[in-house]
């Protein structure tokens, strides 16, 4: 098992739902404060974005992060680098393109991974047909591969990609690529599909944008994504205690739900 | 080893190590029922009857070969060009929208989305839709609307709803992206009728099929002209369909292949294997794996990469790729026109440039050569109008 799994499965352990913030590396001066910022508003692991020039799975919130990223200078040496210099105690997941660490050479993207601590990798446009040599470099690195599973993904495929992630599942609340959205559109469906064939950890987000999504979704699923709303936020400007302000409330929701959640009794067996 | 060439690629979609599916999950179901439904259409002889149909009383195919007597006399070859030109829509784009728009509809998909750089794609797909009554969204670039109004216009009056893509660089590779995003959220109605020899498999493997026709027709007439295999086949590159469909009726024979890219957009002269819009191919990047803006006179070629089967053809040795540069594209796009009354599109006019700067160089004098003639000016002329009295 992989040691984000092994990780993420203690925390659902303890009878918590996961928080999982995503930032953009790069994408402000000061990115790595905010990691910092979110992990003390209590996030259980952080996603980073390693930007990349054609993000198809991102919306306009995260295409605009990624730009800026990219004008600044930002590369996958550069990320790694200043993620060294963090100290948190939470894993740290990459989320990037299968480009950027194609062209970088496959084994030494997952040994910088592992090296910056990023011990899972988000690669949407990397499916399991075609990924066994980037999963090769990983497990010699300790980096866990995560897959995205989403509402138009038939049974069988649910099945192959539950058998293939690690660490977590990434269940897609929508079809959609990374915004915002108004509801939890697909999310309990395709965290039940999941349920029915794994026991790993399901986390939901595409359009997770309010605590009281959180909230709701916290009854189903064992943690959740929360991208383009905190993203847009560190866009506008927003300061390290407006990111522990709004992580914050993120997690007092998740509180409340897990509270809720153990006085009826334990939900999920580990 | 000939015909190891331009057959179907392997069962994911693989030429040699170029090409596959690369695509987020959300469109991986769709990319598996599309490849489920063309296997099925391709044994289906009602459906390549329809197509015919389509292409013979629609598009006026067969499009003839026509020796250029003149232009052959001015370079000393005998020169013979496939008349993509006169196709409906003014290019060899209709081959495969026709193609693609009648799987839809054998799908069930009520509406089709495109991508388009200079407007040929996008105004042909339109052109499909209407002919078949599906709707029809085609997302194109900021800076390429600006640059060919009257085709934004064209796709208006087929019917079509014109997207502008304002993201990245906001053009054609650009478009793709965002006809990328919208095709997740609509993929249980819609089909993404991509272009070129490019994205996710089944699509290169069945664009080249549609554009197959190309060279099929070519390599009969020309016999009957009495021409068994030309020492030469030229065409222009971009994404590689125009390439790629008359490629594939001399690949098993002797004839030399050879694909002209725009000298800014030399995806084989100076791109790297990488992963873009659903394949590995050869990609324009940078030190980083970021995806670097094609340059070239012709929208059509402004693409920072080229059909997978074109880089296995290039790493196989089997077709060479080469440049051309965009004052000898505007000499050549002129020459054409003089000799022979046909103004060729600036796309086309790079493969013209590279005989005119070749014969009696690596195309011996006395070659027999044909040259896919893709498309014609007309799209051209007002820019190429401003760059001469520019120059002058």
């Amino acid at each position: 098992m992989t040691s984000l799994e092994a990780a993420l499965r203690a925390v659902r352990a303890s009878g918590r739902t996961a928080l999982v913030p995503y930032l953009m590396a790069g994408a402000t001066p000061d990115w790595t404060r905010h990691v910092e910022a979110a992990v003390h508003a209590g996030a259980d692991a952080v996603e980073i974005g390693l930007p990349f020039s054609d993000p198809v799975m991102d919306g306009v919130v995260i295409q605009e992060a990624a730009g800026r990223s990219l004008a600044a200078g930002t590369t996958l040496d550069s990320v790694c680098s200043e993620l060294a210099t963090l100290d948190v105690d939470v894993p740290l997941v990459a989320m990037t393109y299968y480009n950027v660490v194609h062209h970088y050479g496959l084994d030494r993207a997952a040994d910088a991974f592992a090296r910056a601590s990023l011990r899972g990798a988000i690669i949407p446009d990397l499916p399991p047909e075609e990924a066994s040599p980037w999963t090769q470099s990983c497990t010699v690195h300790d980096v866990a591969t995560v897959y995205l599973v989403a509402p138009s993904s038939p049974p069988e495929r649910v099945a192959l990609l539950a058998r293939a992630t690690q660490g977590f599942a990434y269940g897609a609340a929508r079809m959609a690529v990374t915004g915002h959205a108004s509801d939890l559109g697909d999310a309990r469906r395709v965290v039940a599909a999941l349920r029915a064939v794994s026991d790993i950890p399901v986390y939901v987000g595409i359009g997770i944008t309010t605590p009281a999504q959180a909230r709701d979704a916290a009854q189903f699923a064992d943690g959740v994504i929360v991208g383009s709303a905190l993203v847009s936020r560190l866009l506008d400007g927003a300061s390290t205690s407006h990111v522990e302000d709004f992580i914050g409330d993120f997690r007092r929701a998740l509180d409340e739900a897990d509270e809720r959640t153990a006085a009826e009794g334990p939900r999920h067996s580990t | 080893m000939s015909d190891e060439f331009m057959g179907p690629p392997d069962e994911r979609g693989h030429f040699g190590d170029f090409g596959g599916r690369f695509v987020p999950e959300a469109l991986m179901p769709a990319c598996l029922e599309l490849e489920a439904a063309y296997r099925d259409a391709r044994a289906d002889a009602s459906f390549a009857r329809a197509l015919e149909r389509e292409l013979a009383l629609f598009a006026g195919r067969p499009t003839p070969v026509t020796p250029l007597e003149r232009f052959s006399r001015r370079v000393g070859l005998r020169v013979f060009a496939k008349r993509e030109d006169l196709a409906h829509t003014g290019s060899h784009k209709i081959n495969n929208v026709l193609g693609q728009a009648l799987l839809a509809q054998r799908m069930g998909k009520r509406r089709v989305i495109a991508e388009t750089g200079a407007g040929q794609h996008g105004v042909a797909t339109a052109t499909a839709a209407a002919r078949l009554g599906l709707a029809c969204t085609v997302f194109m670039g900021e800076v390429d609307t600006r640059r060919q109004e009257l085709n934004v216009f064209r796709m208006e009056l087929l019917g079509a709803t014109v997207v502008s893509v304002t993201s990245g660089s906001r053009t054609l590779k650009d478009a793709v992206n965002e006809a990328l995003r919208e095709w997740v959220t609509c993929v249980a109605d819609t089909h993404y009728c991509i272009g070129s020899v490019m994205g996710p498999h089944p699509f290169p493997w069945m664009v080249r099929e549609f554009q197959s026709v190309i060279g099929r027709e070519a390599a009969r007439q020309l016999r009957d002209l009495g021409v068994d295999a030309p020492d030469v086949v030229v065409a222009c590159v971009g994404g590689g369909s125009n390439a790629a469909g008359v490629f594939a009726g001399f690949a098993d024979g002797p004839s030399r292949l050879v694909g002209v890219e725009a000298a800014g957009g030399s995806a084989v002269g100076v791109g790297a294997p990488g992963v873009l819009h659903g394949m590995r191919s050869l990609l324009i990047q940078d030190e980083f794996g970021q995806i670097e803006e094609a340059e070239s006179i012709s929208a059509g070629l402004d693409y920072p990469g080229i059909g997978p089967e074109h880089a296995y053809l290039a790493a196989r040795g089997r077709a060479d790729y080469v440049t051309a540069h965009d004052d000898e594209v505007v000499t050549a796009l002129q020459v054409l026109s003089e000799d022979e009354g046909i103004i060729p599109a600036l796309e086309t006019a790079h493969a013209v440039a590279w005989l005119l700067r070749e014969a009696g160089h690596s195309v011996a004098y006395g070659s027999s050569v044909l040259l896919n003639l893709s498309g014609r000016g007309d799209k051209d002329v007002a820019q190429v109008r401003a760059i001469l009295r520019g120059a002058s």
